[in-house]
C-alpha cells in the first residue's frame, strides 16, 4: 500500500509564556491510501495543531520547529504560499466541528460548493453547477435541487456537516482531515454521519485523518490509532489492539473513563417522592406578526413524572427535544404555562415571585457550562455563600459550611478566597456542584452537567455526584443527551422526543428491553455501541 | 491585564503627557503666584523675547505660558466632572434598561433617543446660553449632552451578561433582582465602562475648549478654548497666541485617546489591533 501522508518528527512550538514550550513535540505517524487514522486526545493534547500544520493554518505565534511532512512527495511544511493554496482543497481537504461558523451564512450552499472549483479555476459555469448537484446528491442531502437554493441558517446541525463534507470532496482529494466533525450533533446524526466518511472511503479510497476525543466514534471507524498527550504520541496501533490491549497507562485510564454500557446495579427506590411533575406543559410562540402567522413550540407536552428520595433520575434526548426546557421549568427559571412541580408539598409553579424567593432552596440546579456559570468577578466564597446568606443563615455559619462543602466536593476550603479563573473546567464543576449543595436542596438538576468536559475529568465528576448521592442520599434529575453517560449513574432513565416522554423506566429496562422505536435508535446510533456491549454488558 | 497595559508603547506615552498636564495644573499657583489675569509686560511680545515669559504676552499684555497652566486646570475639571455626571445618569439608566427589558426598556431608550436626535453641539450651545455661562452650568451642559452613548452601552452589556448561567444560579440562589443587577451583573461591565469614560473625557475637554471658543465660556476662569477665541482677530499677527492653548488642547485629548486605546486593548486582548495577524 502507498503511503497518502508521512508525519516525521513534527515539533510546533508555542509562544513564551504558554503552559508549555511545545504544542506537539516529535510526532510521527502515516496514513496510508483508503486508511482512516484516528488522532485521539483530550483538550490541550495537540491534536488539532497537528492538523492545523498540515494546512497551513497555525495561529500567529505558533509555528513549526522541525519535522517534515511528506505528502504525494512533497514536504508540506515547506511549501510557498501559493503552493499550498493550490494543494488545499484539491489534494488535502479539512472539516471542521462547528459547521454553522464554518460555513458562510450569507452565501446559498450551492454557491459556496461550486466556489471552491472557482477558486481552483476549474469548468465552466454549467459544469460546475452539475457537479455541486452530484456532489450533494452523494453526501445524501434530500432534495439536491432545493438545498443548493438554501442558506446555512435553513438546514440542520448534520445537514450542514453534510454540505461541509461535500465541498471538502469536491476537488476529490486524497487526503481528508476531519476535526471533531460529529462532536456538536446528536447521536442519532453523528452515527449518519460516522457512516457518510465510512462510505465515501469505500468509494474514492481517500485517507482519512479523524480527530476525535470519543474512543466510541474510534471503536466505529478506525483502522489505526495514534494517542496524544500533551503534544506526544503515548501510543499507537491498530484500532482492535489499542482498545482491547491498551499498553500505556494515559490510554487505559482514557478507556477506563469512558462510561460504558456497563449497568449499575438496581437499587431499592424510596417511595417518598422528591419531586413531582404533573402535566406540564411550556409553549414557546415565536414570530407572529401582521402577515406571518405564529410559529409554537411545544417544548414540554403534558409531562409527568416523579423523582423519588435519594433517586438518581437521567432525562435524555436529541438536542430540541425539551429536555432542558423541563429542567429550566421544573427550577422555575422558565415559568410553565400550565401544570404543577411539587416539590416538598409546596407547587412552584404556582408560587408568586416573591414567595418563591423564599422557597428557591428548595431545588437547585447544576448547568452546563462551567465557564459560564460562576461569576468571574465574584470570589468562590461569595458565590457560595450569597444564597444561604440571603436565607437568614448567619456569616460566620455560612462560611464554615462552604468550607466544608468545599472538601466534599474534593476542591479543599483554601479554594474559597479564589477566583474562577483560577479552576479548570472540571473544578469549576465541582464548585457548582457545592453552590447547589449549599442552599440544601431537596433535589438538584443537572442540566449536562458533565456534557462540556474531558472524558477523564467526565468520569471524575460522575464519580462525586455517585459519592454524593450515597452519601448526602441526594435526588438529582440528570439531563443529558449522552446515554452511556446516563447508564452510568441512573437509577431510572426517562426518554424525551419533541416535547413528549416517549418511554421510562429502570436502566436495564431501558438498554436491554426498549419498549419504542425511538428509544431503540437512540441506542443504536450510540458510537461504538458493539463493541461496549460485547466488552461489558452481559447480555 | 496590568502588563498588557504597560507594555503598550502608545498608551503608557498617553499616561506620561497626561500625568505631565495635571502635574502643570496642579502646580500653576506655585509657578505663576499672580494668577492668570494679570498684566505683566507689553502686549504682542513674541515668545522667547524676553526674559521670564517663555511664551510671550496677549493682546492685554497678559502672561501666555501663565493662562495655559491655569487653563489645564478648567479643561481637566471640566473634562472629568462631567464625565463623571454622565456616568451618574448614563449606567443606572441602561443598566435598568437592559435588566428589567419589556415597558422599562422602551421607555429608557425612548428617552434616550431623544437626546441622540439633538445633535450634542446645538444642545450644549443651548443649554449653557440658557443658564448663566459659568462653570457649573457648562459641566451639565457637556453631561447632559455626552450620557446617552454611556447608557447604550451598559445596556448593550447588561443584555449580554443577563443571560448568562451564573445569573440564573443568582436566581436560584433566592437573589433578588436588585441584588442581582447590582452585586453579579454590573460589576461585569465596569471594563468597557472604563475604556468609554477615558475616551469621554477626551470629548469634554473639547466640547469645553469650543463652548469658550464661542464665548461661552466662564468670563472668570481661564480657559483653552477662550485664549484661541479671544487671539482668533490677531491670528496673522500674533501666532503664538492660538498656537500654544491649540496645542495643549491637541497633547491632552491625544493621551487620553491614547490610553483609552490602550485600556481597550488590555481589557479584550484578543480584539487588540497589534496582532501579528
Amino acid at each position: 500500500m502507498s503511503q497518502t501522508l508521512s508525519i516525521e518528527r513534527l515539533t510546533i512550538g508555542l509562544p513564551e509564556g504558554a503552559d508549555r514550550p511545545f504544542a506537539v513535540e516529535n510526532v510521527s505517524f502515516a496514513i496510508e491510501k483508503g486508511q482512516i487514522l484516528c488522532v485521539v486526545g483530550e483538550s490541550g493534547s495537540g491534536k488539532s495543531m497537528t492538523a492545523n500544520a498540515l494546512m497551513g493554518l497555525l495561529p500567529p505565534g505558533v509555528d513549526v520547529k522541525s519535522g517534515r511532512a511528506i505528502f504525494e512527495g512533497r514536504d508540506v511544511l515547506r511549501l510557498s504560499e501559493a503552493d499550498k493554496q493550490a494543494m488545499r482543497g484539491a489534494q488535502v481537504a479539512m472539516i471542521f466541528q462547528e459547521p454553522m461558523t464554518a460555513l458562510n451564512p450569507l452565501m446559498r450552499i450551492g454557491d459556496q460548493i461550486a466556489e471552491v472549483f472557482a477558486a481552483h479555476n476549474l469548468y465552466t459555469q454549467f459544469e460546475r453547477r452539475a457537479r455541486t448537484l452530484d456532489l450533494v446528491r452523494e453526501v445524501g442531502l434530500p432534495d439536491p435541487e432545493k438545498i443548493i437554493r438554501a442558506y446555512p441558517f435553513q438546514l440542520s446541525g448534520g445537514q450542514r456537516q453534510r454540505a461541509m463534507i461535500a465541498m471538502a470532496l469536491a476537488l476529490e482529494p486524497r487526503l481528508l482531515i476531519a476535526d471533531e466533525p460529529t462532536t456538536a450533533l446528536d447521536v442519532t446524526t453523528q452515527a449518519q454521519i460516522l457512516k457518510l466518511i465510512l462510505d465515501l472511503r469505500e468509494r474514492r479510497g481517500m485517507a482519512v485523518m479523524f480527530i476525535t476525543h470519543d474512543f466510541g466514534v474510534v471503536a466505529e471507524i478506525a483502522d489505526q490509532v495514534i494517542v496524544m498527550r500533551e503534544g506526544k504520541v503515548v501510543e499507537r496501533g491498530d484500532a482492535k489492539t489499542v482498545l482491547e490491549d491498551p499498553q500505556h497507562d494515559y490510554t487505559k485510564r482514557l478507556l477506563d473513563a469512558i462510561p460504558t454500557g456497563k449497568l449499575p446495579e438496581a437499587r431499592t427506590l424510596s417511595e417518598t417522592p422528591a419531586l413531582e411533575i404533573k402535566n406540564l406543559r411550556k409553549t414557546f410562540r415565536t414570530g407572529g406578526g401582521l402577515f406571518k402567522p405564529v410559529r409554537e413550540v411545544h417544548a414540554v407536552d403534558d409531562i409527568s413524572l416523579t423523582v423519588a428520595r435519594g433517586e438518581v433520575l437521567g432525562l435524555v434526548g436529541e438536542s430540541g427535544s425539551g429536555k432542558s426546557t423541563l429542567g429550566r421549568t421544573a427550577v422555575r427559571l422558565v415559568t410553565p404555562d400550565g401544570g404543577h412541580v411539587m416539590v416538598g408539598g409546596v407547587d412552584l409553579a404556582a408560587l408568586s415571585e416573591e414567595e418563591l424567593r423564599k422557597q428557591r432552596n428548595k431545588v437547585q440546579m447544576v448547568f452546563q457550562d462551567p465557564y459560564a456559570s460562576l461569576n468571574p468577578r465574584q470570589r468562590i466564597m461569595g458565590a457560595l455563600t450569597d444564597g444561604p446568606i440571603n436565607r437568614g443563615v448567619p456569616k460566620e455559619k455560612a462560611q464554615a459550611k462552604a468550607c466544608e462543602l468545599l472538601e466534599i466536593v474534593g476542591l479543599g476550603a483554601d479554594a474559597a478566597m479564589r477566583y474562577p479563573h483560577e479552576f479548570s473546567g472540571g473544578q469549576r464543576q465541582r464548585v457548582g456542584i457545592a453552590r447547589a449543595l449549599a442552599m440544601e436542596p431537596d433535589l438538584i438538576i443537572a442540566d449536562e452537567a458533565v456534557s462540556a468536559l474531558d472524558v477523564s475529568i467526565q468520569a471524575q465528576v460522575l464519580d462525586l455526584l455517585r459519592d454524593l448521592r450515597e452519601r448526602l442520599s441526594l435526588s438529582i434529575l440528570f439531563i443529558t443527551h449522552d446515554l452511556r453517560v446516563a447508564a452510568q449513574l441512573c437509577d431510572r432513565i426517562a426518554v424525551m422526543q419533541k416535547g413528549r416522554l416517549v418511554e421510562i423506566g429502570r436502566v436495564d429496562e431501558i438498554f436491554l428491553s426498549p419498549k419504542e422505536d425511538y428509544t431503540r435508535q437512540l441506542l443504536a446510533a450510540v458510537p461504538g455501541g458493539n463493541w461496549t456491549q460485547t466488552k461489558e454488558v452481559p447480555a | 491585564m496590568w502588563k498588557r497595559f504597560r507594555s503598550n508603547m502608545g498608551a503608557m506615552v498617553g499616561v506620561a503627557l497626561l500625568i505631565a498636564v495635571i502635574v502643570i495644573a496642579v502646580i500653576a499657583p506655585m509657578l505663576f503666584p499672580h494668577g492668570p489675569w494679570q498684566m505683566v509686560q507689553r502686549p504682542f511680545l513674541p515668545p522667547m523675547s524676553v526674559d521670564g515669559l517663555p511664551l510671550g504676552t496677549d493682546t492685554l499684555g497678559r502672561n501666555v505660558a501663565a493662562q495655559l497652566a491655569y487653563g489645564a486646570r478648567v479643561s481637566l475639571l471640566v473634562g472629568l466632572v462631567s464625565t463623571l455626571v454622565a456616568l451618574l445618569i448614563g449606567v443606572p439608566l441602561g443598566a435598568l434598561a437592559g435588566f428589567y427589558g419589556g415597558y422599562v426598556d422602551e421607555g429608557a431608550m425612548r428617552f434616550t433617543e431623544f437626546f441622540q436626535t439633538i445633535p450634542n453641539f446645538a444642545l450644549a450651545i443651548v443649554l449653557v446660553a440658557i443658564f448663566e455661562p459659568n462653570l457649573t452650568s457648562i459641566t451639565v451642559a457637556i453631561a447632559i449632552v455626552s450620557w446617552p452613548p454611556v447608557a447604550r452601552l451598559v445596556r448593550a452589556e447588561v443584555m449580554s451578561i443577563r443571560t448568562r448561567e451564573f445569573v440564573d444560579a443568582a436566581r436560584l440562589a433566592g437573589l433578588s433582582k436588585p441584588h442581582i443587577l447590582i452585586r453579579q451583573v454590573l460589576p461585569n461591565t465596569v471594563s468597557p465602562i472604563i475604556v468609554m469614560a477615558s475616551l469621554m473625557v477626551a470629548t469634554a475637554i473639547l466640547l469645553e475648549s469650543s463652548l469658550s471658543f464661542l464665548g461661552l465660556g466662564d468670563p472668570n476662569s481661564m480657559s483653552w478654548g477662550y485664549m484661541i477665541g479671544a487671539a482668533r482677530t490677531v491670528i496673522r499677527t500674533s501666532w503664538w497666541l492660538s498656537f500654544f492653548p491649540g496645542i495643549a488642547i491637541v497633547i491632552t485629548v491625544l493621551a487620553l485617546n491614547l490610553i483609552g486605546e490602550g485600556l481597550n486593548d488590555a481589557f479584550n486582548p484578543h480584539l487588540s489591533r497589534k496582532g501579528k495577524a
